[in-house]
């Protein structure tokens, strides 16, 4: 079973696809935001599911010879995204609380009306 | 000062990054503002020097803490990302010095500290990205720079750019995610995130579908964020209801940067790698550069507003740099790199022109700038300059990067023939709709003459006269842009046979 061996592959894409269906059907502003957080997780897993090695340990100088090591790095670069990731949903949300302020709304619709009014 | 010297790679990113910190303690009016026009300047002094030293000795390489190239980071300065830092780091000063009191009175003074602060960071990540050597750190840059303009897009007072830095953000992130997981398959793949590395090991794994699904995923993610054809709409409402000086300094440079991503991929890491790649990336982004030139003049030519005439204007232009880029030659690659500059000048002048007129104009409908050019004739002299400029007229910069990209264009034989045709279609549509906004400036009368308002600061049309003469500088000596973007070319396309 090759293809279900691989099933941390399989959640990544359909997380990545849940969250950009959110994206682009929802109008709520923060649920379309929901969506975008979950599409990044997803990109979080597939880095870390890639630098994972079956019955790998982590990289510290072992005592007794040889052992298998995971890759550290995707893990490394994964914090940083993580807090890009953390950035962009704390200003998305800020946008949204200033948006509610100013239209009283935060459906993409009605603020598209009140615009056009 | 020669010790200095080596570490001026890096010192494009910090001055800025760690000026951003100090300018939000600087509370005092003015104060901040005067210390993010110093940074800059500074910044912009750095790009001269590096360009200088890109032009004398070729590529300007850098390691992080000396730590060897694959396994450390590196940063590296070539012709490419000289021409790039220059338009960055002008359109900084530019905006910023010209801008004072346009900012000053569309940014709530108490948030002046934070949102030059931004401005500050947008800059560092701008000049990062086009610094760094080494995938996943444009990814950050990247982020940082989209962080700060999203800041930037929302700090003024027009309620309509909250919804509409919203669309960018959302949009935004997901161009860059996209990037995230194309350069996550290559690394999957090849181990490393070092450009010139990937570009060396990708040869062995080529055939390989992840490599194939990076390339996608890259080309795409970028595209949203350089706001190529049909992924632009987040670009017009952004730049139309910005603060105006914040939309000179982002459509100065900010698509342009991530266009820079793109072709810095496109053709270091894929092309000589990926059979077939220069045929896909014609067939595919030649069409889109095509309608994205027709469909952004035409939009253009019917719009009301004129900052979202020019705004559609850049995804016109945008489209020109694409069209020479796909032509896969080094003639087109040059055309599409000048045009990378020249339209950095000519938009970045009629930015700050636009800026000046919304000074004394009600508003920037067509019909609130009837018979401005009475009121103000040099701003509206500077915007003619720069409006030949982004038409192409001889004389200009942007005949220089027109005339080129047509040169190209025949090159390819008769297929070229068609694409003469629509580049001088949609120079014609140009004509019409700056006409448009000189016909109402210079010809229309207003209804009734409003009292003489706020005048507009002389530094302000000082710097837009710098700007515009930019525009006929390069036009008449193009010898620096061409020199770089030349150079440019031939590396990007030096691999291939």
């Amino acid at each position: 079973m090759e293809l279900l061996g691989l099933y941390n592959y399989w959640v990544f894409a359909v997380l990545l696809m849940i969250g950009f269906y959110a994206v682009v059907a929802k109008r709520n502003l923060v649920k379309k935001l929901i969506g975008l957080s979950l599409f990044q997780s997803a990109v979080f897993l597939l880095y870390i599911t890639m630098g994972k090695v079956e019955g790998g340990t982590a990289p510290i100088f072992p005592e007794a010879g040889a052992a298998v090591f995971s890759n550290p790095l995707p893990q490394v670069l994964i914090l940083t995204a993580i807090v890009v990731g953390i950035s962009t949903t704390a200003l998305g949300l800020g946008i949204v609380v200033r948006v509610k302020e100013e239209y009283g709304s935060i459906e993409e619709h009605e603020i598209q009306e009140i615009d056009e009014r | 000062m020669n010790a200095l010297a080596q570490h001026l790679p890096a010192l494009q990113v910090v001055v800025p990054m760690l000026v951003a910190s100090l300018v939000v303690l600087l509370r005092p009016r003015g104060l901040a503002w005067a210390a993010a026009t110093a940074a800059s300047v500074l910044a912009f002094a750095i790009a001269v020097q590096l360009v200088q030293a890109v032009l004398e000795s070729g590529p300007v390489g850098y390691l992080m803490g000396s730590w060897p190239a694959p396994y450390g980071i590196e940063l590296k300065v070539d012709a490419l990302s000289a021409l790039l830092l220059l338009a960055v780091t002008g359109a900084s000063v530019l905006a910023l010095v010209g801008g004072r009191d346009s900012l000053d009175s569309q940014i709530e003074v108490g948030r002046q500290p934070y949102f030059y602060a931004a401005w500050l960071l947008a800059l560092a990540g701008l000049s990062g990205i086009v610094v760094a050597a080494d995938a996943f750190n444009i990814f950050v840059f990247m982020e940082i720079s989209s962080l700060a303009s999203y800041v930037l897009v929302a700090g003024g007072t027009d309620r309509r750019a909250l919804p509409a830095v919203f669309k960018y953000l959302i949009m935004g992130t997901i161009g860059a995610t996209f990037y995230l997981i194309g350069i996550g398959l290559i690394y999957m793949m090849t181990g490393t995130l070092n450009l010139a590395d990937m570009e060396f090991r990708i040869h062995a794994v080529a055939d390989q579908r992840p490599i194939l699904a990076a390339a996608g995923f890259i080309t795409v993610g970028l595209a949203l964020k350089a706001a190529i054809f049909p992924l632009h709409v987040w670009l017009p409402n952004a730049y139309t209801y910005a603060p105006h000086m914040v939309t000179a300094f982002l459509a100065a440079c900010s698509t342009k940067v991530s266009l820079y991503v793109l072709l810095r991929f496109d053709f270091l890491v894929f092309q000589d790698n990926l059979t077939g790649h220069a045929f896909q990336f014609t067939a595919y982004l030649m069409p889109l550069a095509i309608l994205g030139i027709l469909v952004g003049s035409a939009v253009a030519m019917f719009e009301k507003n004129v900052k979202r005439l020019l705004a559609f204007s850049s995804v016109a232009q945008i489209g020109y740099m694409m069209l020479g880029a796909s032509l896969v030659t080094v003639a087109g690659l040059t055309a599409g790199i000048v045009h990378i500059f020249n339209h950095a000048l000519a938009k970045g002048a009629l930015f700050l022109a636009v800026a000046s007129f919304a000074t004394v104009a009600a508003g920037l409908r067509l019909d609130d700038l009837r018979g401005i050019a009475r009121r103000m004739p040099w701003t509206f002299g500077a915007f003619v300059v720069a409006g030949l400029s982004l038409i192409g007229i001889p004389g200009t910069a942007g005949f220089v990067s027109k005339w080129y990209l047509i040169s190209a264009a025949m090159e390819i034989g008769a297929a070229g023939l068609p694409l003469v045709v629509i580049i001088l279609v949609s120079s014609l549509m140009a004509v019409v709709y700056i006409w448009r906004i000189v016909e109402a400036a210079c010809f229309a009368k207003a209804e009734d003459e409003p009292a003489p308002s706020a005048s507009v600061s002389p530094v302000l049309v000082a710097v837009l006269w710098l700007a515009a003469a930019a525009n006929i500088y390069f036009g008449l000596v193009p010898g620096l842009p061409l020199t770089l973007a030349g150079d440019a070319a031939t590396e990007l396309l030096g691999h291939l046979p």
